[in-house]
């Protein structure tokens, strides 16, 4: 049963993180890497959200953790993005992306894990 | 069409992510493995597949949604990995989770560049 649970999570985190990264890069330009750092940053604060509350069934973990948040977040794509950045002579800005991710992404998760505990 | 592939893609790589993490699990303290490892290989295969891909394929209308976006975006995860972050914190393990952030970005980023040199080399692209 889990393997379906994650499997459709997936479904469903993939094709939005797709259009999160379309949608940056019409409103910014080719090769934003706003809409990785988007879905990275809600994923997170959802994840932590869910994992944070304590009477959550273990198949909503299967379908929106492992699933829906692991899969619309994404680490290959930032390393990939943050690589292009710097070989692209922007090193301030691969930086400030690296810092970014992990300030807001690990703000996130905190601040959804500790909101998931008081539910 | 782009988003059936990436959806398709996803599944397969949450799949195997979630597969790893059933097999290697970690203590609530410890280095959590199964997430560093899915992380790092992701960020080396997909700067070898974005080479690959520029050199070979610039065309191609379903590698980089279905191997790109779907099956290497979908095997590695920010979530998880930021949630464990979080967790090791709060277990009282804030040496082990501050290594595990360092090792995870550094490294992920130095996989990355190893597998775009490579698969530039292996593409027979130039450098």
């Amino acid at each position: 049963m889990t393997p379906w649970l994650v499997v459709a999570g997936a479904l469903v985190g993939a094709p939005l993180r797709l259009l999160a990264e379309r949608i940056a890069v019409n409103r910014r330009g080719p090769g934003s890497v706003l809409g990785t750092l988007s879905v990275n940053v809600v994923g997170s604060a959802l994840l932590g959200l869910l994992l944070g509350a304590a009477a959550v069934p273990p198949w909503v973990t299967a379908l929106v953790g492992v699933g829906l948040c692991g899969t619309v977040t994404t680490f290959s794509t930032f390393g990939t993005e943050v690589v292009r950045l710097a070989e692209r002579r922007r090193p301030g800005r691969a930086a400030a992306y690296v810092v970014a991710t992990v300030l807001l992404g690990l703000a996130a998760a905190a601040a959804g894990f500790v909101l998931g505990r008081t539910i | 069409m782009a988003y059936l592939l990436a959806a398709l893609g996803g599944a397969l790589g949450a799949l195997a992510r979630w597969g790893l993490a059933e097999a290697f699990p970690h203590s609530p303290a410890g280095l959590p493995w199964a997430t560093l490892g899915v992380n790092l290989t992701g960020c080396l295969l997909l700067g070898v597949l974005t080479s690959v891909l520029v050199a070979r394929a610039p065309g191609s209308p379903w590698a980089r949604p279905f191997l790109g976006v779907g099956v290497l975006g979908g095997f590695t995860t920010y979530s998880t990995f930021a949630v464990e972050v979080v967790r090791l914190a709060d277990a009282g393990a804030a040496g082990t989770a501050v290594v595990y952030v360092l090792v995870s970005v550094l490294g992920g980023v130095a996989a990355a560049a190893v597998g775009t040199l490579a698969g530039r080399a292996l593409a027979g692209a130039p450098r």
